[in-house]
């Protein structure tokens, strides 16, 4: 399941509702990102996120389906959330289940990494020092190129 | 055909919509970028950094040298930052 919201989540939650019932699961991973105060040397008030509505859950579904044609999973989550967000608020969660932990650890480190090379958000940074649009980071595009093959 | 703008390339152009009917030799993203930048200083410096600049046609990746035709959704873009 994917869904993309304005809203916060309760990740208790949603691990709860995803795996409820599903008695043949051994491991459930789950990832939350956050948004920092900081950015470099920069400190950050409020992150904002702009999102393609429409692409958005399109892409989402695209790289959770592509996770479950590569792994065994039971059970998959990808939220995202857009619109002005401050630190400490959650950005983004990945849950994954499986019968074993090991396609539930890759599954999600893929779906993370993927989500940050493909998905179509962009976040906005405001601080004292003034407003700016993030840049990508080649380390992100370094991770998700592992998944290449 | 409608086209999108994100992020800065929204507020270089000035708006996040528009609908626009480029002339038929226009068939690819690329030609459309072209023209697109004819339309105003805005238009012509959110497509500066050209190869930076991502685009999707009817919500799907694509290539310079993808086909557009009358009716469909073009949108340009920052690389994205999600995540």
């Amino acid at each position: 399941m994917i869904r993309v919201q304005a809203g916060d989540f309760d990740i208790g939650a949603e691990i709860a509702a995803l795996t409820k019932g599903k008695t043949h699961i051994g491991g459930v991973v789950s990832f939350t990102g956050l948004v920092r105060d900081f950015a470099g040397d920069a400190a950050v008030s409020t992150m904002t996120l702009e999102h393609y509505p429409g692409m958005t859950e399109r892409m989402l579904a695209d790289i959770e389906a592509e996770a479950n044609r590569r792994w065994p999973l039971d059970a998959s989550l990808i939220v995202h959330r857009h619109g002005p967000l401050r630190p400490g608020d959650n950005i983004v969660l990945v849950i994954t289940a499986s019968a074993h932990r090991q396609a539930a650890f890759e599954a999600a480190e893929f779906l993370v990494d993927w989500l940050k090379t493909k998905a179509p958000f962009w976040k906005r940074e405001a601080g004292p020092d003034g407003d700016r649009w993030v840049d990508p980071k080649d380390v992100d595009d370094v991770a998700a190129a592992r998944w290449h093959k | 055909m409608k086209v999108l703008y994100f992020a800065w390339l929204r507020e270089r152009v000035g708006t996040g919509e528009e609908d626009v009917s480029p002339p038929a030799g226009v068939t690819t993203v690329a030609a459309l970028v072209d023209w697109l930048c004819t339309r105003s200083a805005g238009h012509a410096r959110a497509f500066e950094q050209r190869d930076v600049i991502r685009a999707a046609v009817n919500q799907d990746f694509a290539d310079p040298d993808s086909p557009v035709k009358p009716g469909d959704e073009v949108a340009f873009f920052p690389p994205v930052t999600g995540g």
